[in-house]
């Protein structure tokens, strides 16, 4: 049941639009974040905008709620096309959105949230009785329960969305934007609020539900939009007879994978070996659990994924950035399983960070310094306890030519640079520590094509120079184009390993998606 | 519970104060008017900081902003020999230094803390410079019974018979306390120093908003100084802030950026100060003056170090407003 957009069958005429979108195009610098987009939302629908990381749909509904304005294309509210000003003036018009972030005071009680932006007063004092009694009003009719005087900060994630939607629909919403929400929930909550929304919408409600989870897709969507670099790749009508593999292949492409020339893998002795791995999310839920891997010299493992299925924690957790709870990670012999970050990269492991801002560069600091943030203390950048600049500088300058870092000189700061050759700087570090272990964590992220190839090249050199290479990436193309082997994680753990050269994308989105049944 | 707590707190204290008044009227008398004669600057400069630090702006200018309010407002007064005239300026200046503040940081985004040194340093420039000897102002504030109010024992005298500016750094601060709490102003001013990206979403105008009571928040920094060169004295000197901006700042803290208990924090420290030198007037004990001037400043940092990880500042504090992420 998938189609091109084109195909997209019309709806019943009776329903009326709610909101109509054509030929929407955003773009950041070379960036088509949207190109030519058209989509449709009737009146107690949900449709669910699908689609990785990057494909655009944070900034398409950016757009709707007045956050962006469209280099081209219309934006019909309820067969109103003037454009949308600012987030003021797309809730006048019935838009609330739920950010992924909630725009909630932490400090404050519920009831002082709702009300804030439009407060009721008497006599210049708030009508704070006033505000307790709309929240109670609001959260009997549409069942959801919320105690109006608890305090933001003390009440569950899920409980903090459920404010989020009440103060969407007190502003009298009729099309609510939800961008990832059920990201930050846990599984007892996300199903609860799939319920929620279920309810909203047969009350009249329209629901945009923005998400890379097929099965929340397929639980309570009635259409939805595939986006795929900033296209609506495909639609789908009826949810009815899809699959959630229909809805992998729609969602990664079938574009020509981005191959890489490499020769034939010769995977020498084990040199990670990961046994029932469990570690912890930020919010003390396991994230990574019951994890085994092993990884050998030589080869490039790939780890392919949804986001969000403990891929980071994992990855930060082999670095020593974060403790594990269980299992064991061994290089070689030694138990790397509490070693913290320094010794870790002592042990052997380069590691090329998911967050190349935060957890790979110091901004402000020059690119020289930066290339050697993993052995500033060794010799020949430190003699003692003193730093040789002019070593640290000598290098600098070698690994700019090596990794062709494109900036004026080594001593300007690496903040300045653009994100591919940050990245080449991330990689250059790493990569010339010759480390047993290379690590590479969505390393082409936000990254121009030809720093895409370049790294690449370089990863399977590393390979060839014997390195074992753990490769975890939210790309299937980049995992088809560079693993020797692939393995799906799904809910913190392995469910399948697959060799690279007969792996199948469609099989591996179906894996991805959490469906091991056949 | 706390509110409970607190209340408590103050009727002990009431009845300690109250139980030392019919022991020693005179000397309880004296001693409480002059802890309150030295914490009326602290309190209005405390409430500058609870406005700024409310809306997300940290403003450590207080002792900048009090030096050029006491060198205006005496300047002013000695120029036209008009103390209204005095006064006015003096806020007035409190103002301009206050939308320096305001522009450079919440429009022009330059680091808070930058600017607040910014104003300290061109505060003790300007007034050195600008300086003249021997001018006089006619006369100073003039004190004056507050009716029925000042007939009450011990408060009467101490709160009620006071000059103009100490009585309006009363009210203020209950006033501060009823607005930031109770009034949409306060209810917005809260959100955009906590959170400023939610206040944007419900439609305030984070900016403009801190714009405002940044700037307004100067008049009582002018006023402060004021205090300090037409009401408590009848002169300026170079400096005559000495440290109490900064002070300010400690009892913002202390008093947990509300403003009622940071008026019970200054007084506390104007106690202190005021008991230290009783005794020492009495000669009950004695030590060098040095150590009792010493007071002050130490006790802050006992306090400060108590307080610490106990309350907390505004989320926002510090970090300018950028819309749109």
């Amino acid at each position: 049941m998938t189609q091109t957009t084109s195909e997209v069958r019309e709806s019943p005429s009776s329903r009326e639009t709610l909101l109509e979108i054509e030929g929407l195009s955003k773009s950041f610098g070379t960036v088509h974040a949207n190109q030519d987009i058209s989509l449709r939302v009737d009146r107690g629908e949900i449709v669910a905008l699908l689609g990785e990381n990057g494909a655009g749909k944070s900034t398409l509904v950016k757009q709707i709620f007045g956050l962006m304005t469209p280099d081209a294309g219309t934006i019909s509210i309820k067969g109103d096309a003037t454009r949308i000003k600012d987030p003021k003036d797309a809730i006048r018009r019935g838009i609330g959105m739920v950010h992924q972030h909630f725009q909630l005071v932490p400090v404050m009680t519920v009831a002082e949230n709702m009300m804030l932006g439009h407060e009721s007063a008497k006599g210049g004092i708030l009508d704070l009785d006033g505000a307790r009694r709309m929240v109670k009003e609001l959260s009997a009719k549409h069942n959801l329960a919320v105690d109006p005087d608890a305090e933001i900060e003390d009440l569950p994630v899920g409980t903090q969305q459920r404010v989020e939607i009440l103060k969407a629909l007190s502003r009298k919403a009729d099309l609510l934007i939800l961008d990832e929400p059920t990201a930050v929930l846990t599984p007892q909550e996300t199903d609860e609020l799939l319920g929620v929304m279920k309810e909203l919408a047969a009350a009249g409600t329209s629901i945009v539900f923005i998400t890379h989870k097929l099965r929340e897709v397929l639980a309570v969507a009635d259409r939805c939009y595939v986006l795929r670099q900033g296209k609506v790749v495909g639609g789908v009508d009826d949810l009815s007879n899809t699959t959630t593999s229909d809805l992998a292949s729609m969602m990664v492409g079938r574009d020509v994978v981005l191959r890489v020339d490499k020769a034939e893998a010769t995977p020498g002795e084990t040199v990670l070996s990961i046994k029932g791995l469990q570690v912890k999310d930020d919010r003390g839920l396991p994230a990574v659990d019951g994890f085994d891997l092993e990884v050998r010299a030589g080869e490039i493992v790939g780890l392919a994924g949804v986001e969000g299925n403990g891929q980071r924690e994992l990855v930060e957790s082999i670095a020593g950035m974060r403790p594990s709870v269980g299992g064991s990670v061994h290089l070689g012999k030694d138990d790397i399983t509490r070693s913290n970050a320094h010794d870790t990269n002592n042990a052997g492991v380069g590691h090329i960070p998911e967050d190349r801002e935060k957890h790979g560069l110091v901004g402000g600091w020059s690119i020289a310094d930066n290339l050697v943030l993993n052995r500033y203390d060794e010799p020949p950048y430190a003699k003692g306890f003193v730093r040789d600049f002019g070593a640290v500088r000598e290098n600098g300058v070698k690994l700019r030519e090596e990794f062709d870092i494109r900036s004026p000189n080594v001593d300007v700061p690496a903040g300045s640079l653009s994100g591919g050759n940050k990245q080449k700087v991330v990689v250059a570090r790493e990569m010339s520590a010759r480390p047993r272990l290379l690590m590479a964590a969505q390393p082409t992220r936000g990254v121009d094509v030809g720093s895409i190839e370049f790294i690449h090249r370089r990863i399977v050199e590393a390979r060839d120079a014997g390195a074992a290479v753990l490769l975890v990436s939210a790309e299937l193309d980049e995992i088809l184009g560079l693993a020797d082997r692939i393995a799906v994680i799904h809910g913190g753990k392995v469910v399948a390993e697959v060799d690279g050269k007969d792996a199948d994308r469609t099989e591996i989105g179906r894996l991805m998606a959490g469906d091991t049944d056949h | 519970m706390r509110n409970k707590v607190w209340l408590g707190t103050a009727v002990l204290v009431l009845v300690a104060a109250y139980a030392f008044y019919f022991a020693n009227p005179n000397i309880a008398v004296s001693m409480f008017s002059n802890a309150w004669f030295l914490a009326v600057p602290l309190v209005l400069g405390a409430m500058v900081g609870v406005i700024g630090e409310r809306s997300g702006v940290v403003n450590i200018g207080i002792e900048g902003q009090m030096l050029v309010g006491a060198f205006a407002g005496f300047f002013a007064a000695a120029a036209t020999q008009s103390v209204v005239v005095g006064v006015v300026a003096g806020a007035l200046s409190g103002i301009a230094m206050g939308a320096f503040l305001a522009f450079t940081t919440v429009k022009g985004q330059l680091d808070q803390i930058i600017a607040g040194v910014v104003i300290n340093i061109v505060a003790t420039g300007i007034t050195s410079f600008y300086y003249e000897s021997g001018k006089t102002i006619p006369r100073g504030l003039p004190n004056f019974d507050v009716p029925l109010l000042s007939k009450i024992p011990l408060i009467g005298p101490v709160f009620f018979s006071d000059g103009p500016i100490a009585l309006f750094a009363l009210v203020i601060a209950l006033v501060l306390h009823f607005l930031l709490f109770k009034t949409r102003w306060g209810l917005r001013t809260r959100a955009v120093g906590e959170y400023p990206s939610a206040a944007d979403t419900a439609g305030i105008n984070v900016v403009a908003l801190r714009l405002f009571n940044v700037t307004m928040a100067g008049t009582l920094a002018g006023l402060a100084g004021t205090y300090l060169s037409m009401e408590a004295t009848s002169t300026f000197e170079r400096g005559m802030s000495s440290g109490r901006g900064f002070l300010a700042l400690a009892i913002l803290i202390f008093g947990a950026w509300r403003p009622l208990r940071a008026l019970a924090a200054a007084l506390f420290f104007g106690f202190m100060s005021a008991s230290a030198s009783q005794l020492q007037a009495s000669d009950v004990v004695n030590i060098p003056q040095q150590f009792i001037n010493l007071l002050p400043y130490v006790l802050t940092l006992v306090v400060l170090a108590a307080a610490a990880g106990r309350v907390r500042a505004p989320g926002a504090v510090g970090q300018p407003f950028v819309k749109g992420d």
